[in-house]
């Protein structure tokens, strides 16, 4: 095969690459403290769950404010599993990865259902009120899941020390979701957020790409749960509420619905921002406040729209390329 | 038996009968008129063939198979597209996109393939971006592939729109007025256009217009509906002639 990576794969690859590298002289050269070591793991659990997210919001254009009870469902069933079990590490944490994956999967698509029927702020208080509903199953629950005590003695198998592990995760997530947007299968899901009626009208069964378009991104935050319940080694069902849904949507939000750099890099802000701020004591929320504000309105200003147009012509001129080889 | 068969297909919203015992048989190649006054159920019967709507009676048949109680997505892949009175196009897609995402059920490839860009992706869409742009010079879009669909102006979009129902490769295409808003340049090129899609496509073309020049000068079976009812049927000539007819538009 002779051009088995585009450009632009080879591109988005070569970034994930560089990207490694620098994270790996920052560890080994000591350049890290303690305190932003342990920041790694939260940083790619953060990118993994705002990518997913903007998934249903950016392109299939739901607005679902329940994504962190996806992340709980991996970290749970996960945990769980490594908690009640005795294998040999790495294979542990491949069936744990997998379960936590399947079993949000699998609630992506009960979540999916009502979907079907509702639409905008109705399927946002619905996605509200499902994750609430998992928080409270999960304390109920206490044989299994220790109840409001939370799971302790997690083994930690993607801390910091495992950050190849965590990366390698975490880059494989991006581009699966990347490449999927620009396919046959994220094309159906981008026009049933443009004009739904159409879509049928060209023979595309609409929920079935809503369905997709959920589970997927379920599968993607359960993984990010079974990333973050290795990580943490204790989980409690109140971490998993509606203050995480949200946080998580204010990095889509901030990055920029339907785009998966702009998610990756508000993460990255975004998760450093409040440890940046902790010298500032009593005032740290209020200043995360203000900051969010201010980026926000950064991200409307004639700043941002120039550097946006910049990358908008940039994808432009690679994609006239791709067209005029696929025409010849 | 012909391509399309349609029978007296009727439909209820209540105590309204939108539609009342309408019969239609449409031949391959066959271009159809459809016109009648505003609000006499022209696009509920575009709504009925498309299964937007389920009819409360009646039967439609293409190439033989029943279509009633089917979904609209299943009626697409069974030979049927369509473009909507107020444009309906994937806004925030490119030109192109907009017919990729028609080419859906044409060219496959699975979720895995999707997702890992596997060699078999490469090659599907190298297939689906020449279709599109072959498709896309027909209509003289070619130009603007990589334009935002919602940037385009209004005459293109609606020949886009046309452009994506024809790349679901349809036994027939239903035209909801299609003139709608063009100027009478535009017009003459639109009927060249049709013309050409049905000399190259070989399928049948059902349209609803309220421009006349266009009705009369390409279609070559009429039918006028008002209050749900057919009027009159038969050659343009001598359908526009009939007293019912000038009845209907212009009154008493």
């Amino acid at each position: 095969m002779k051009n088995l990576l585009d450009k632009k794969e080879m591109r988005n690859i070569a970034i994930l690459v560089v990207g490694y590298v620098f994270i790996t002289i920052l560890i080994k050269g000591g350049f890290l403290n303690r305190q932003y070591t342990s920041l790694l793991v939260p940083i790619a659990v953060n990118i993994m769950l705002a990518v997913s997210l903007n998934l249903v919001t950016g392109f299939l254009g739901e607005l679902s404010l329940g994504h962190a009870c996806f992340m709980s469902i991996g970290a749970y069933s996960s945990a769980i599993f490594t908690v009640n079990t005795n294998m040999p590490a790495p294979i542990q944490f491949i069936i744990a990865l997998a379960i936590g994956g399947i079993f949000a999967g699998i609630f992506g698509f009960l979540i999916g259902v009502p979907v079907l029927r509702l639409r905008g702020d109705y399927l946002a208080i619905v996605t509200l009120a499902f994750g609430e509903i998992i928080k409270s199953i999960l304390i109920s629950m206490g044989s299994i899941t220790n109840g409001a005590k939370g799971l302790s003695k997690i083994p930690l198998y993607s801390n910091y020390k495992n950050y190849t592990v965590v990366y390698i995760i975490m880059a494989v997530t991006v581009l699966m979701i990347t490449n999927m947007v620009k396919s046959r299968d994220g094309r159906a899901i981008c026009a049933v957020r443009d004009n739904d009626i159409a879509t049928e009208s060209i023979g595309i069964k609409v929920s079935a790409f809503k369905i997709k378009a959920f589970v997927i991104s379920a599968f993607f935050a359960g993984i990010a749960g079974v990333l973050y319940a290795h990580n943490v080694g204790i989980i409690k069902p109140t971490t998993f509420d509606y203050n995480q849904s949200i946080e998580i949507l204010v990095i889509v939000v901030l990055g920029g619905m339907g785009s998966i750099q702009g998610s990756i890099i508000a993460a990255i802000i975004l998760t450093i921002l409040p440890e940046l701020l902790r010298g500032a004591d009593n005032y740290r929320m209020l200043l995360y406040s203000v900051a969010l504000i201010l980026i926000m309105i950064l991200n409307h200003s004639k700043i941002k729209e120039g550097l946006m147009e910049n990358r908008t012509l940039s994808k432009l001129f690679q994609k006239r390329g791709g067209v005029q080889n696929g025409a010849s | 038996m012909a391509l399309l068969e349609v029978k007296n297909l009727s439909i209820s919203f209540g105590g309204l009968r939108a539609v009342d015992d309408f019969n239609i048989s449409i031949e391959q190649n066959q271009l159809y008129g459809l016109i009648g006054p505003n609000g006499a159920g022209k696009t509920t019967i575009f709504n009925l063939l498309t299964g937007v709507y389920r009819p409360t009676e009646g039967s439609i048949e293409l190439d033989g198979v029943s279509l009633v109680g089917k979904t609209a997505s299943e009626i697409c892949r069974e030979g049927f597209a369509r473009t909507f009175q107020n444009i309906r196009l994937f806004n925030r897609l490119t030109v192109l996109d907009n017919i990729k995402t028609a080419l859906h059920n044409q060219l496959k490839y699975s979720l895995l393939d999707s997702m890992l860009h596997t060699p078999k992706y490469k090659q599907i869409e190298k297939e689906m971006d020449e279709r599109a742009i072959d498709l896309l010079k027909d209509f003289d879009l070619d130009k603007e592939a990589n334009v935002i669909a919602d940037n385009l102006p209004y005459g293109k979009q609606r020949k886009l729109e046309i452009a994506r129902a024809l790349a679901t490769s349809p036994k027939v295409l239903l035209l909801d007025e299609p003139a709608a808003g063009m100027n009478p340049t535009e017009t003459l090129e639109l009927m060249d256009t049709i013309r050409n899609i049905r000399d190259k496509f070989h399928i049948a073309i059902l349209l609803i217009e309220h421009d006349m020049n266009l009705v009369l000068g390409i279609c070559e079976e009429l039918v006028v509906l008002d209050y749900g009812r057919v009027i009159a049927q038969g050659l343009p000539l001598d359908v526009v002639n009939d007293p019912t007819v000038i009845t209907a538009y212009i009154g008493d």
